[in-house]
């Protein structure tokens, strides 16, 4: 077998620049799948060990306010494990150097020994000491964002009083992997910072000695959650429980889990059509060597070469290059897979990360790309170990031809030879030419899921931010306070119009569904914070009724004119039932809506706001900035613009990222297919096309011929591969949808173009290397050969 | 593409072809292969001339150098006033367009296209053609323009590969081994399409064979041998195709 072996090196080299280009899709299946998977592992392993070793808790519930006495009692819940009581606070920070709001959570840390729950992993630095009043430990992200270091100070405002805090350490937590401010759209680590700061120092501040607002449970092996979750609420209803949840609604560990979906999604979809372009490349290929090497079968056969012995000969050749672009594409996965582990820990924050590639999905890669690229060789292999010797001794037969369709309807005028020649072999194996318009297609849609993320986003953006919350800053009081705050605020200077708000904590219900949220009451005629339709119009709050969120309307499973039931949260905790006006359109989050004043009548309390939506002048804003910072009310202030400009910077290095990996994956399939159809067709009529020259055709006449296939097979691709790419898109939007936001299908005229430019100049490419062949075409020898 | 004008009036002596000292020397590595060595050679309007010699005699060289498709490494070839041995590659493209018609052993027909078609791929591009239903009459095979080379025999696909050499009206026709591939029947019915060709069209012919019978139906006969000419010997009477045997 030793000669044979050797003759499969050559063929190999014979078909160097087939089989890199087929190679290099290969590659790309591997490392796409190796990135994913690798990734999707290494993240879930350091979860794991990041939640395992820092006691993430199982459940959480914050309230309002409750004695310590109340802690023993949760502790007697069944399947409670460890309770740990804490006191969280919201603060503003001002920040020397840095004019615009900061919002920070303070989070206490018991004054003895570390958290039982949710510990804190150290950076720099040290825990806070329980006996100083003045020291935090902050959140990594928010210290690299203001470069902050251990022994820095800054001021914070907590519950109405101005502190200066010291910055003891600093550090990450388990329960903050994903750190976002309560609902904001995108994370933003210069605006939104963690504090932990000790027990006793923070209760003093919050008014909060010998109470603690919030929980965090360990439950025992096999406990129930649910059943958790009913004593809890049950037990913590009488000191304002806003309702416990467990780990799966705890918003880090959601967005976490949301994003591994995601990758697991990756990791499917791109090795799919990678591999299954390279089978088909490898089906052309090997039919065509197979075709050429006819004679060298037979006379193997003659010599006494068992038909076993001659497809294990071809399907080694199949499987040496399935092997090197495995080989290859592991090393690209696992190189891109670090690079994608490092861009994910800008997004999610974890102490350490444990990369790590498992053998054993290594393995896997390496057989399914060998077992698809068999496959696609398959009929191949067959024919060649089954072709007859006596029949293989004869050339193969002439390829039969007929008019094509579009000649038979009478066009054939319009054609030229050279153009009879093209439809005629385009025709001629139909399923070939579907299949090469598919392969481009594909690569056409890949470019387009690349271009859809940013195209989605920009609109997400502009629909939430300019179509529908035009306000410039939020501001939110520490509590609800009374309608005639609004004034003090229209009064400031700068600030051109005010309009009011009002959330409420609610759980909202219908028959068996259950969702927690917040009902948000607005006045109706409001400029600022408006609401749209499931058409994107802006529509007018009704005096009564409640609107929800289309994909709120789903969860609960009610449609406008239905009725849901509204547990309120805070206040006298009044339950209602209301009906659903109408359901609005929201990309991020699901909330309720009603008027101002009925969600106040519903409460039972008076003209009562939580808030202020503000429109403003904006050269005066570090002013207004700078009183907000001093009013004791206020508790928060968000500032769209800056949130948006904050998430564009951090997410736009990562979409150029994925742009381009993405636009290199989609360029090696459109150049693999272009590329491979034109070198057969080159190799199965370079007589033809010699012939041609010898009558006197120009090398640029020729090249019409052989190229005008490619080109009539690529512009064919180009429709199919816009409506592929927008099915993919439509598929992920679909599985991305939850409710933390939902993607819409938005297609920009320049990702059409993006995706037809990279597959044009990837045929061209490859047209121009065939063209280069076919400069070289050696005459007289062609001319000799027999067919 | 520019056009190359090629002008149509003879040189004084009258010559399609002079070819002077032609050498050609393949270099395979460490060998050298001489393929001629040395041939002196004319070619005149309305002549049909056979060219004969074993295989490595050379011939197939002499007439790829006269059909422009190689170029000799020395010595020199007029076709008219033009001289091949310094044309371009694109002046012999044009060369090749409007002057010359092959014949092949193989008949190098397009498989995808029609016997008319196969012919018209050729007078689409010259400047001066036939009719390629006239051309294909004149092999007859008018009644089967319509089929594709997989339908049509050896023989027929051959008739079709002189129609669309002709269908130019080239000055001069060269054909590699036409019978090469044929049986002794379609053979004759070949030559006498080439024969007849060459009467009413009175267009100059050369015919490589390694067949030494198919000589009687040449005016003049030229035996290769190693790279030289051996001999040449003029035919008082030419027969027709119908009159040999092999």
């Amino acid at each position: 077998m030793r000669t044979l072996d050797r003759k499969l090196l050559r063929d190999l080299v014979g078909l160097r620049g087939q089989a890199i280009a087929i190679a290099m899709v290969i590659v790309s299946g591997v490392a796409t799948f190796v990135m994913s998977v690798s990734t999707l592992d290494s993240l879930r392993r350091t979860q794991e060990t990041y939640y395992r070793d820092y006691r993430f808790a199982d459940a959480f519930v914050s309230l309002k306010r409750a004695p310590e006495e109340v802690r023993s009692r949760i502790r007697e819940i069944p399947g409670v494990d460890f309770v740990e009581t804490r006191v969280v606070a919201a603060a503003t920070l001002d920040i020397p150097g840095f004019p615009d709001p900061v919002r920070a959570k303070l989070v206490s840390v018991p004054d003895e020994g570390a958290p039982l729950l949710n510990g804190v992993y150290l950076r720099q630095g040290r825990m806070v000491d329980p006996r100083r009043d003045d020291e935090v430990v902050v959140s990594e992200p928010f210290a690299e964002a203001h470069r902050f270091l251990p022994g820095d100070a800054f001021a914070a405002v907590i519950n109405g009083k101005r502190k200066t805090l010291k910055i003891a350490g600093i550090g990450l937590s388990p329960e903050h992997i994903y750190q976002i401010s309560p609902g904001a759209l995108f994370p933003d680590y210069k605006r939104y910072g963690v504090l932990w700061m000790a027990r006793q120092p923070l209760a003093t501040a919050y008014d909060m000695e010998g109470a603690f607002n919030d929980v965090a449970l360990k439950l025992a092996p096999g406990a129930s959650l649910p059943d958790v979750i009913l004593r809890l609420d049950d037990l913590l209803t009488t000191y304002g429980g806003l309702g416990a949840y467990g780990r799966k609604d705890q918003v880090s560990h959601r967005y976490l889990s949301e994003e591994f979906r995601q990758l697991g999604t990756l990791a499917t979809i791109f090795p799919v059509i990678f591999l299954g372009v390279a089978a088909f490349l490898l089906n052309i290929v090997l039919s065509r060597l197979v075709g050429t090497q006819r004679e060298q079968i037979a006379a193997l056969k003659a010599f006494g070469y068992a038909n076993r012995d001659i497809g294990i000969h071809y399907a080694k050749l199949v499987a040496l290059i399935a092997l090197a672009g495995s080989a290859v594409g592991m090393g690209a996965g696992i190189w891109l897979g670090q690079g994608l582990s490092e861009l994910y820990m800008d997004f999610y924050r974890f102490p350490f990360l444990n990369y790590a590639l498992s053998p054993g999905k290594a393995a896997t890669a390496c057989l399914v790309s060998i077992a698809a690229a068999l496959l696609g060789a398959l009929q191949a292999v067959r024919r060649a170990a089954l072709l007859p010797p006596a029949e293989a001794m004869r050339p193969e037969p002439p390829e039969r031809f007929r008019e094509t369709a579009i000649e038979r309807a009478g066009l054939k005028r319009l054609l030229s030879q050279p153009g009879r020649m093209i439809a005629r072999h385009i025709a001629r194996r139909p399923v070939k030419s579907l299949l090469s318009v598919a392969g481009v297609a594909l690569a056409c849609a890949i470019l387009m899921i690349g271009q859809f993320q940013e195209d989605a986003i920009d609109f997400m953006v502009d629909v939430e931010f300019r179509a529908a919350q035009r306000e410039h800053l939020t501001v939110a009081f520490v509590e609800p306070t009374s309608r005639g705050a609004i004034h003090e605020l229209r009064s400031m200077e700068g600030v051109e119009f005010a309009e009011p708000y009002r959330t409420v904590p609610v759980r909202l219900r219908s028959g068996h569904r259950t969702y927690r949220t917040t009902l948000r009451g607005i006045e109706p005629g409001a400029r600022l914070y408006r609401l749209l339709d499931t058409g994107l119009r802006p529509i007018e709050m009704p005096s009564s009724g409640i609107l929800l969120t289309d994909q709120l309307g789903k969860i609960l499973g009610v449609r406008a004119g239905d009725r849901v039931t509204v547990e309120a949260l805070e206040g006298r905790r009044p339950v209602r039932e209301v009906p659903i006006a109408a359901l609005v359109k929201q990309y991020v989050g699901v909330s309720g809506y009603m008027d101002l004043s009925a969600l106040n009548r519903l409460m039972g309390e008076g003209e009562a706001i939580s808030g202020a939506y503000l429109f403003t002048d904006r050269r005066r804003l570090p002013e207004i900035y700078r009183k907000l910072k001093e009013m004791p009310r206020v508790a928060g202030t968000a500032i769209r613009e800056n949130e948006i400009r904050s998430f564009y910077e951090t997410l736009g290095e990562t979409l150029l990222v994925f742009t381009f990996i993405n636009t290199l994956l989609a360029g090696t399939i459109a150049f693999g297919v272009v590329y491979n159809s034109a070198r057969i067709a080159l190799s199965e009529r370079s007589r033809e096309l010699a012939s041609l020259r010898v009558l006197g055709y120009t090398r640029g006449e020729i090249s019409y011929i052989l190229l005008g296939e490619l080109a009539v097979i690529t512009l064919a691709a180009l429709a199919p591969g816009f409506l592929i790419g927008r099915g993919l898109c439509a598929y992920i939007a679909t599985n991305l949808a939850s409710d933390l936001y939902r993607v819409p299908l938005i297609l920009e005229p320049d990702t059409y173009a993006f995706a037809a430019t990279v597959v044009l100049v990837s045929a061209c490419v490859s047209g121009l290397l065939v063209r280069r062949r076919l400069d070289r075409l050696d005459l007289v020898a062609v001319l000799k050969m027999r067919e | 593409m520019p056009r190359t004008e090629i002008r149509n009036a003879h040189p004084a002596d009258g010559t399609v072809f002079r070819a002077r000292g032609l050498t050609k020397i393949y270099d395979m590595g460490e060998v050298k292969v001489h393929a001629l060595r040395g041939v002196d050679l004319d070619l005149f309007p309305g002549e049909l001339i056979v060219l004969l010699g074993p295989s490595g005699s050379g011939k197939s060289t002499l007439l790829n150098i006269l059909g422009g498709l190689d170029v000799p490494s020395g010595g020199t070839v007029l076709y008219r006033e033009m001289e091949l041995t310094k044309a371009t590659e694109r002046e012999l493209t044009e060369y090749r367009r409007q002057h010359v018609g092959f014949v092949f052993q193989f008949y190098n027909l397009i498989p995808s296209l029609t016997a008319l078609e196969n012919v018209a791929v050729v007078t689409d591009i010259a400047n001066n053609p036939m009719r390629p239903e006239d051309a294909l009459q004149l092999v007859g095979l008018s009644d089967r323009r319509d089929h594709f080379p997989a339908q049509l025999s050896g023989g027929e696909q051959q008739r079709v590969a002189i129609a669309r050499a002709i269908a130019k009206n080239p000055a001069v026709l060269l054909c590699d081994e036409p019978t090469g591939a044929l049986d002794y029947v379609t053979g004759i019915v070949v030559l006498e399409a080439l024969e007849r060709v060459n009467r009413e069209l009175g267009t100059a012919t050369a015919v490589i064979t390694h067949n030494a019978d198919i000589a009687g139906m040449a005016d003049r006969v030229v035996h290769l041998r190693s790279g030289r000419i051996h001999e040449v010997h003029r035919n008082e009477q030419r027969k027709s195709p119908r009159e040999l045997r092999w």
